[in-house]
C-alpha cells in the first residue's frame, strides 16, 4: 500500500460525510450527529493506519507523499506529505474531532437544518485542518490557510454566544489580515524561486540565496500571519472573544488545532524557507514570547469569565511554544513540537470540562460558581486534573514539554528562560485560583438537583485524560516521531546545539 | 480634355484605395451589428405581444451565433492581424475580450428579460419617454407596453464594446467608445422603480461620459499632432523613434487619452459618477454594464498601454501608478460607509478596477494575461451578483438598503447562500476566482513591477482587507442578524432566465478558483499583442 494516496483520502472522507450530513433529506436530519461522528471515527481509523506506514528513521523530508499537477501556470501543484511533526498535529486533529462532535452533541437542541449544518461545518473544517498540515506546497497551504476560516466563521458567528457576530467577524478580519500580508510574501516567494510549473514546492524553495533584505521582508510577512494566528502577544485579542463567544466544541478545535497552525507554520516555513532571516528575527521574536507567556498568564489570573481565563492560558503557552522553536535547539524544538500536542489535549479537557460546569451553573462567570466540588464531585475531579495539566504538574504531559522547552531555551538564551520560569509559577496561580474560587466553599444553594458527569461526557474526557497521561509518563513514541523531523528543520537553520559548560567553566 | 485624365491615374492618393476587409475577423461584430438592426425592425413592425420574447429570443441567437464563429471563424491564423486599414486589430487580446464580453452579455441579457411574472421586463419601464409620476406613464401601464428594446440596445453596447479591445487608431476607438456609451446612457434612464433616480443616473453618466470623450478626443488629436497618425502602431513608432520636434504634445496627449479610458473603467479620480450610476440604473443593466464596460474599456487600455505608448513609459507611469493606488484605497474606505447595496457593489467594483491596474502596471506578458484572467472572473461574479440584487424585493421593490438583507440567510437560505458565496469570490477568499485572479493581477506586478509593483501589491492587499470587511458584514447580516419587523424581505421566484444567469455565474466563479488551469491557458496564449 506504499502508493496508497493516504492523506488525500483522510482529507476526503470528512469533507465527503459533510457533504452528506449537509444534504441529509428533512425528515432524518437527527441523525446527523450519528453519521459525522461516524465519520470522523473512520477518518481516525484511517489516520492512525497512515501513521502506521510512517517510518520514524526515514531519509526523506515528507512521507505518504503525493503530487499532482493543479495550476501550471502559476507553479501550483496539489502536494501532500508529512514529516513527524505534521503527521502528529494530523493525528491530534483527528483524535479531537470526533470528541469535540460527541461533546457538541446538544450544542444545537432546536435540531433539524441548523443541526446538519453544524456537524456539517465541523466535518468540512477537520478537512481543512488536515490539508493544511498535509500541505507541502506553500501556496496550497495557503489555500487552506485562509479556506479554513470560512467554516469557523460560520461555526462561531451562527452559534455562537450573545456577541458571536463580533465575535466571528473579529476573527476573520484578523486572520485575513495576517492571511493577506502572507499573500504578499508567497507571491514574493515564488518570483525568487526557480520558477516553472512546481515552483511553490517546499522542497524547491528551500536553501534559496534570498538575499538578506528581500529574505527578511518574505519573513516578516509569514511571521505576522502565523503570530496572528498562533496568537501572540500584541494581536492575540481576536481570541479570548472567539474562545468565549464560540460553542465550546468550536473552541477547542480553534485553540486546540487551528491555532497550531501558527506555530507549525513558523517551524515549516520561517525556520526552513528563511533561516537566515529567522535568526536575525530571533531577538524580537523571543521578547514577544516572554511577553506573550506573562502577559497570558496574568491577565488569566484577572479573568472572571471561564472560557476567557483558559483563552489566557493558551495565549501564554503559545508563548512557551515560540519560545522552544526559536531557542534553536534540538531540546527546545522537540519540547515545542511536543508540546503543540499536549497543549492540544489538555486545552480540549478545559474548555470541554468547563463547559459541562457552565451548562450546568447556566454561567461562564467564576464567580457565579463556588463551592462546587460538592454538587458534581466527579466533574470536578476531571476539571482539576485537566486544570493540573494546564499547569504542567510533573507526570502529566505537559510538564515534559515546558520542561523541555526551558532547558532548551536556557542553553542558548539564559535570560529568556529565567523570565519565562516565572510563567510556572503564574500558571500554578492561575490554574489553583480557579479552582479554588469555582470548587471549595460551601455548598452553593441551588434549584434543582444537578447531575454530575454523564456516560457521554465521559467518553469525551477519558481519551483526553488518557492521553496526558499517557504523554507525560512515556512521551517516547511522540518524540521519537518529532525528533528526526526538528533535527532536520535546526539543519536548515544551520544551527547546532551549544556545548554544554561544565561549572568551572571549561566546556567538556 | 485629356490632360485631366492623364494626371487623374496617377493621383488617386493611397489612402483612397478601398481597404483589404477580412470578412472571417470581423464577422462576430457584424452578426451582432445585423442582429441589432433586426431588433430595430422588429421593435416596429412586431406585434406587441410577441415583442418581448422575439426580441430576447434574437437577441440570444445573434450573440451566440457571433461566439461561435468568433471561436470557429475568427480565431483561424489568417484572419489574425490588422484589417479594415489597421483600423481593427484581430489579435489574442481582442479575441479573448470579445469572447468575454459576448458570453458576459449572454447572461445580461438573460437577467435583462426577467419578468417576475409580469408582462414585460421586469426591470424596465414600461415608456421611458413618459415623465415619472405622469398620467402619461400610467396609461403606457395600462396598455401594457414594454421597453422591449433594450435587447437591441444592448446589441449596440455589445457592438462597440467588442471594438474597443480592437480598435487599430485612435480614431477607431472614440468611435466604439460612443457606440458602447450611448445605449448605455439610455438603458440607465430606463429603471421602472425610483424613476427620478434613474433619470439622475443617465443624465450624470451622459454629462459626464460626454466630457471624457471630449477628453479622449483632444487627447488623440495631440497625439496625431505628436505622431502625424492616429494610427496606434504609428504612434509607437513614433514614440521610441528619434525624437520629434513636437516631443511636447505627446505627455498631454498621453495624459488625455489615459483620463477617458479611466474614467470608463471608474478608476479614481475619474470615479464620482460609478456610485450614482450603478444605484440609479436598472439592476441588470447595472450588471452588465459593470461586467462589460470594465472589459472592454480594460482592453482599450492595455492596448494604448501596451502597444502605443509603452516606450515611454517613464514619463507617464507615475501617474498611472497614483491612480491606481488611489482607486484602492478610495474604492475599499468609501465601500465601509455603504448603506446601500447597489453603492456597495459599485465601490467594490472602483476598488477592483485598482486590483486591475495593478496589473497592467506590471508591464509583462504575464500581466496582460492576468489582466484578462481577472476581467473574466470579476464580469461573471458581478452579474451573478447584480442578478440577486435584483431578486431580493420588500413589497414588490428592490430591498437595496443594507437593513432589509437582515436574515435573508433564515428566509431564502439558497439565495443567501450563493451570494455569500459571491461575496467571498468579491473578497478574494481562496477557492473562489476572486483569489486565483487577484493572485494572477498582483503575481506579474510583484515579479516585473518592481519597488513600485510590491508598494502597490502591499496596498491592494491592505485595501482586499477592507472590502473583505464589509463583505462580511453584509454577510454577517444575511445570516447572524434577525429579520426586522414589519413586511418581510423575499427573494422572488426567479424564472429560468435569471437562473441559468446566477447558476452560470457562480458555477463560473467556482471553477475558475477551484481548476482554473484551462481559462489562464488560453489568458496566456491570448496575451499577445500585434502590432499590424
Amino acid at each position: 500500500m506504499t502508493n496508497f494516496p493516504w492523506l488525500t483520502v483522510i482529507g476526503l472522507i470528512p469533507l465527503i460525510g459533510a457533504a452528506v450530513v449537509a444534504a441529509l433529506p428533512a425528515g432524518v436530519t437527527d441523525r446527523a450527529k450519528h453519521i459525522a461522528l461516524g465519520v470522523s471515527v473512520v477518518t481516525l481509523v484511517m489516520g492512525i493506519a497512515a501513521a502506521l506506514q510512517f517510518e520514524n528513521k526515514s531519509g526523506t523530508q515528507f512521507q505518504l507523499a503525493e503530487q499532482h499537477e493543479w495550476i501550471p501556470q502559476f507553479g501550483v501543484s496539489y502536494a501532500v506529505g508529512v514529516d513527524g511533526i505534521a503527521l502528529v498535529m494530523i493525528l491530534m486533529a483527528l483524535v479531537l474531532t470526533p470528541v469535540c462532535i460527541l461533546a457538541a452533541w446538544r450544542d444545537v437542541p432546536e435540531g433539524g437544518k441548523r443541526e446538519k449544518n453544524y456537524f456539517a461545518l465541523m466535518l468540512a473544517l477537520e478537512t481543512f485542518m488536515v490539508g493544511v498540515f498535509a500541505a507541502t506546497d506553500v501556496f496550497l497551504f495557503y489555500v487552506f490557510f485562509e479556506a479554513m476560516l470560512i467554516p469557523v466563521y460560520f461555526l462561531i458567528g451562527s452559534y455562537g454566544g450573545p456577541r458571536r457576530q463580533y465575535a466571528a467577524v473579529k476573527f476573520l478580519l484578523f486572520s485575513l489580515a495576517g492571511g493577506l500580508v502572507m499573500l504578499v510574501g508567497v507571491l514574493a516567494l515564488y518570483h525568487y524561486g526557480p520558477g516553472g510549473s512546481d515552483g511553490f514546492l517546499v522542497s524547491k524553495l528551500t536553501g534559496l540565496h534570498l538575499g538578506t533584505t528581500p529574505e527578511r521582508l518574505m519573513f516578516v510577512a509569514f511571521f505576522f500571519a502565523f503570530a496572528v494566528k498562533a496568537p501572540m502577544w500584541p494581536v492575540h485579542t481576536w481570541l479570548p472573544d472567539a474562545s468565549t463567544e464560540a460553542r465550546p466544541a468550536t473552541a477547542v478545535l480553534l485553540v486546540g488545532v487551528l491555532d497550531k497552525v501558527g506555530t507549525f507554520g513558523m517551524i515549516r516555513f520561517c525556520l526552513q524557507l528563511f533561516p537566515e532571516a529567522s535568526r536575525w528575527a530571533t531577538p524580537v521574536v523571543l521578547v514577544l514570547a516572554v511577553i506573550s507567556i506573562l502577559y497570558g498568564a496574568l491577565l488569566a489570573i484577572g479573568q472572571t469569565d471561564l472560557m476567557r481565563l483558559i483563552a489566557y492560558t493558551s495565549v501564554s503557552h503559545f508563548g512557551f511554544i515560540v519560545l522552544g522553536i526559536f531557542a534553536f535547539t534540538t531540546t527546545g524544538a522537540a519540547g515545542s513540537t511536543l508540546y503543540m500536542l499536549n497543549h492540544g489535549f489538555s486545552t480540549a479537557a478545559l474548555f470541554l470540562v468547563g463547559a459541562m460546569l457552565v451548562a450546568r451553573r447556566g454561567s461562564k462567570r467564576i464567580p457565579d460558581f463556588g463551592g462546587w466540588q460538592r454538587v458534581t464531585p466527579g466533574l470536578a475531579g476531571v476539571f482539576l486534573v485537566a486544570g493540573l495539566s494546564g499547569l504542567a504538574l510533573p507526570g502529566l504531559s505537559s510538564f515534559v514539554s515546558e520542561f523541555l522547552v526551558l532547558v532548551g531555551t536556557f542553553q542558548r538564551y539564559k535570560f529568556a528562560a529565567v523570565v519565562a520560569t516565572a510563567g510556572i509559577v503564574l500558571a500554578a496561580l492561575y490554574i489553583l485560583l480557579m479552582y479554588k474560587r469555582m470548587m471549595t466553599g460551601p455548598k452553593p444553594e441551588l434549584e434543582g438537583p444537578v447531575r454530575d458527569i454523564s456516560l457521554r461526557e465521559k467518553i469525551v474526557v477519558a481519551p483526553l485524560i488518557a492521553a496526558f497521561v499517557v504523554l507525560g509518563f512515556y512521551p517516547k513514541p511522540a518524540l521519537d516521531m518529532l525528533n528526526p523531523a526538528v533535527s532536520k528543520t535546526l539543519q536548515y537553520v544551520g544551527v547546532s546545539d551549544p556545548t554544554p559548560t561544565s561549572a568551572d567553566g571549561s566546556t567538556k | 480634355m485629356p490632360a485631366v485624365t492623364v494626371l487623374a491615374a496617377p493621383m488617386v492618393p493611397a489612402a483612397f484605395k478601398a481597404a483589404d476587409v477580412s470578412y472571417g475577423a470581423i464577422a462576430p461584430m457584424l452578426i451582432v451589428v445585423a442582429g441589432a438592426l433586426v431588433g430595430v425592425l422588429v421593435e416596429a413592425f412586431a406585434p406587441r405581444r410577441v415583442r418581448h420574447t422575439t426580441q430576447l429570443a434574437l437577441a440570444l441567437v445573434t450573440l451566440v451565433a457571433a461566439f461561435v464563429v468568433l471561436v470557429t471563424v475568427s480565431t483561424k491564423a489568417t484572419n489574425r492581424g490588422g484589417t479594415l486599414a489597421q483600423a481593427v486589430i484581430i489579435d489574442g487580446p481582442s479575441l479573448f475580450l470579445q469572447g468575454a464580453i459576448l458570453l458576459m452579455s449572454v447572461l445580461g441579457v438573460l437577467t435583462m428579460a426577467e419578468k417576475f411574472g409580469g408582462q414585460g421586463s421586469d426591470a424596465f419601464t414600461p415608456m421611458g419617454a413618459a415623465v415619472p409620476g405622469s398620467a402619461h406613464e400610467a396609461a403606457a401601464l395600462r396598455a401594457g407596453l414594454a421597453t422591449s428594446e433594450v435587447f437591441p440596445l444592448t446589441l449596440f453596447a455589445v457592438v462597440g464594446m467588442m471594438l474597443f479591445p480592437a480598435a487599430g487608431d485612435l480614431l477607431t476607438m472614440f468611435v466604439a467608445l460612443e457606440v458602447l456609451s450611448l445605449p448605455l446612457y439610455l438603458m440607465c434612464g430606463l429603471a421602472r422603480r425610483r424613476r427620478l433616480l434613474s433619470q439622475e443616473a443617465s443624465l450624470k453618466y451622459f454629462l459626464l461620459g460626454a466630457f471624457s470623450s471630449a477628453f479622449f478626443l483632444f487627447g488623440a488629436a495631440l497625439m496625431y499632432g505628436y505622431a502625424g497618425s492616429l494610427n496606434i502602431a504609428d504612434i509607437a513608432t513614433a514614440v521610441s523613434g528619434a525624437s520629434a520636434n513636437l516631443e511636447g504634445l505627446l505627455l498631454p496627449g498621453v495624459v488625455f487619452v489615459m483620463v477617458g479610458l479611466l474614467f470608463k473603467v471608474g478608476a479614481v479620480p475619474f470615479h464620482s459618477w460609478t456610485p450614482d450610476v450603478y444605484q440609479g440604473a436598472p439592476t441588470p443593466v447595472t450588471g452588465f454594464m459593470a461586467a462589460c464596460t470594465k472589459v472592454a474599456a480594460f482592453g482599450a487600455i492595455l492596448r494604448i498601454v501596451y502597444v502605443g505608448i509603452e516606450a515611454n513609459r517613464w514619463d507617464w507611469r507615475g501617474g498611472i501608478i497614483a491612480v491606481a493606488a488611489l482607486t484602492m484605497v478610495v474604492g475599499a474606505v468609501l465601500s465601509v460607509t455603504q448603506t446601500d447595496v447597489k453603492r456597495l457593489l459599485a465601490y467594490s467594483s472602483i476598488a477592483h478596477a485598482g486590483f486591475i491596474l495593478v496589473a497592467v502596471l506590471s508591464f509583462d506578458r504575464t500581466g496582460v494575461s492576468g489582466t484578462l484572467f481577472y476581467l473574466v472572473a470579476y464580469g461573471f461574479m458581478t452579474i451573478a451578483g447584480f442578478a440577486i440584487v435584483s431578486m431580493v424585493r420588500q413589497g414588490g421593490s428592490e430591498a437595496s438598503h443594507l437593513s432589509q438583507w437582515a436574515g435573508l440567510g433564515r428566509n431564502h437560505p439558497v439565495v443567501a447562500g450563493v451570494f455569500a458565496f459571491l461575496l467571498l469570490a468579491f473578497a478574494g477568499i481562496p477557492l473562489t476566482s476572486g483569489f486565483t485572479a487577484k493572485f494572477a493581477a498582483f503575481s506579474p506586478a510583484v515579479a516585473f513591477g518592481g519597488t513600485s509593483g510590491v508598494a502597490l501589491v502591499v496596498i491592494g492587499v491592505l485595501c482586499s482587507v477592507i472590502t473583505a470587511f464589509v463583505y462580511v458584514r453584509l454577510i454577517v447580516l444575511m445570516y447572524f442578524t434577525e429579520a426586522p419587523a414589519g413586511e418581510a424581505v423575499v427573494a422572488e421566484t426567479a424564472s429560468p432566465y435569471t437562473t441559468i444567469a446566477i447558476t452560470v455565474g457562480t458555477l463560473v466563479t467556482l471553477v475558475l478558483g477551484v481548476l482554473p488551469t484551462q481559462v489562464l491557458d488560453l489568458a496566456e496564449r491570448s496575451s499577445q499583442f500585434l502590432l499590424k
